[in-house]
């Protein structure tokens, strides 16, 4: 009898889950992840790239004050933390490529879903 | 005390000083062989958050029930978002991962949202216990690696199919992109909690200077940007776990 009722319950409860989803991925979903998206990803990048940098340039400082060959590690470690800094970017970029593709086909597939279920 | 007050006095009078908030102060002072390890507001504050996140999910999980009151929702909601979380970013190796990951996820969301209280310290907007945290994952996940794969683990700083006479210059720069991670991790942080905690004190400063009239401007956006502030505790959490476990999954699979 509470089995019953439980079991009920829980497929009332899925199936206001699934119209929830489907409603909200129609209306406004994509666009307002987006406009708050932007920043985000923007500051992202720009961390990744100056994390890369900093790494490399201390790494140069501390280089040169242990063994006095001021400045050239420093330049070389600029050198390669601006390639580290790039390379940062570059993996950020194709992750959040990757991703938005994958969120693309998902929702695509689910639509498909849909309309199998209703016809 | 004298530059200090002229300090304040340069931002504009009233001696508000939106940096204030960030200052650490000693609690009960210890000393131990010479090391300052006092307890300060910092670590009062990481102490409550901890024990309301440990809180939260006994009370939650205590009690098991099918249907589940609203504090056993709450820890359930949490303790799924982890688990997916895990299960979609570092697949089935990471299951045994999970507890410490959720235990970070946890710290992290309380320290951020109890930082929101006025009144409190927000131990996490001092980039001494962000990169803290960032360096104990950085060499936890970097011994995972090297035990689960050897030697075969530094082929993760040589991009697969590249040419091997580039590796003088590749090898390097993947390590430091690699030794960058840490930085990023702690700094991103760090800076978003710093930030808004600022941003909220200054518009608040304005409010107060602007006196009843004039102040109601930024009092309205004063109530914007706090909302916007609780969507960054949580979301910076969120990021801090999820890209754990993204360099996770890199050292239990290599690429």
């Amino acid at each position: 009898m509470v089995d019953d009722q439980l079991r009920d319950l829980g497929k009332r409860v899925q199936a206001v889950r699934a119209r929830r989803a489907t409603e909200l991925r129609g209306s406004g979903g994509a666009s307002r992840g987006q406009a708050s998206g932007g920043m985000a990803i923007g500051l992202r990048i720009v961390i990744e790239m100056v994390a890369a940098l900093a790494v490399g340039v201390g790494g140069g400082l501390f280089l040169d004050a242990e063994f006095g060959s001021s400045p050239w590690c420093l330049i070389v470690g600029f050198i390669l933390g601006s390639g580290g800094a790039f390379a940062n970017v570059l993996r950020t970029a194709r992750d959040l490529d990757a991703r938005q593709k994958r969120e693309r086909e998902a929702a695509i597939a689910s639509e498909r879903a849909d309309g199998l279920d209703e016809g | 005390m004298a530059d200090k007050d002229a300090a304040a006095g340069g931002h504009g009078g009233g001696g508000l000083d939106p940096l204030h908030q960030f200052q650490i102060h000693s609690i009960l002072d210890i000393n131990i062989g010479g090391y300052d390890v006092s307890f300060t507001n910092s670590s009062l504050w990481m102490v409550i958050a901890a024990a309301i996140g440990y809180l939260l999910i006994r009370q939650g999980a205590g009690a098991g029930a099918l249907v589940p009151t609203r504090m056993q929702l709450i820890a359930e909601t949490l303790y799924m978002t982890v688990a997916n979380m895990v299960r979609d970013n570092v697949g089935d190796a990471g299951r045994k991962y999970f507890p410490f990951i959720f235990t970070l996820f946890m710290f992290l969301l309380v320290g951020n949202l109890v930082g929101m209280v006025p009144g409190s310290f927000t131990f996490t907007s001092h980039i001494a216990v962000t990169f803290a945290l960032a360096s104990v994952i950085f060499i936890a996940i970097t011994v995972i690696g090297l035990v689960k794969h050897g030697l075969k683990f530094f082929t993760l700083f040589f991009p697969h199919g590249a040419p091997l006479a580039t590796a003088p210059i590749l090898i390097p720069i993947e390590l430091i992109s690699y030794l960058s991670r840490p930085v990023s991790l702690s700094v991103r942080l760090f800076a978003n909690m710093m930030v808004g905690h600022t941003l909220l004190k200054v518009i608040a400063s304005f409010a107060i200077m602007l006196g009843v009239v004039g102040g109601i401007a930024p009092l309205a956006l004063l109530v914007g940007i706090t909302a916007l502030e609780f969507l960054v505790a949580a979301l910076q959490a969120y990021v801090f776990t999820i890209l754990t476990c993204i360099y996770l999954h890199d050292a239990l699979h290599l690429h």
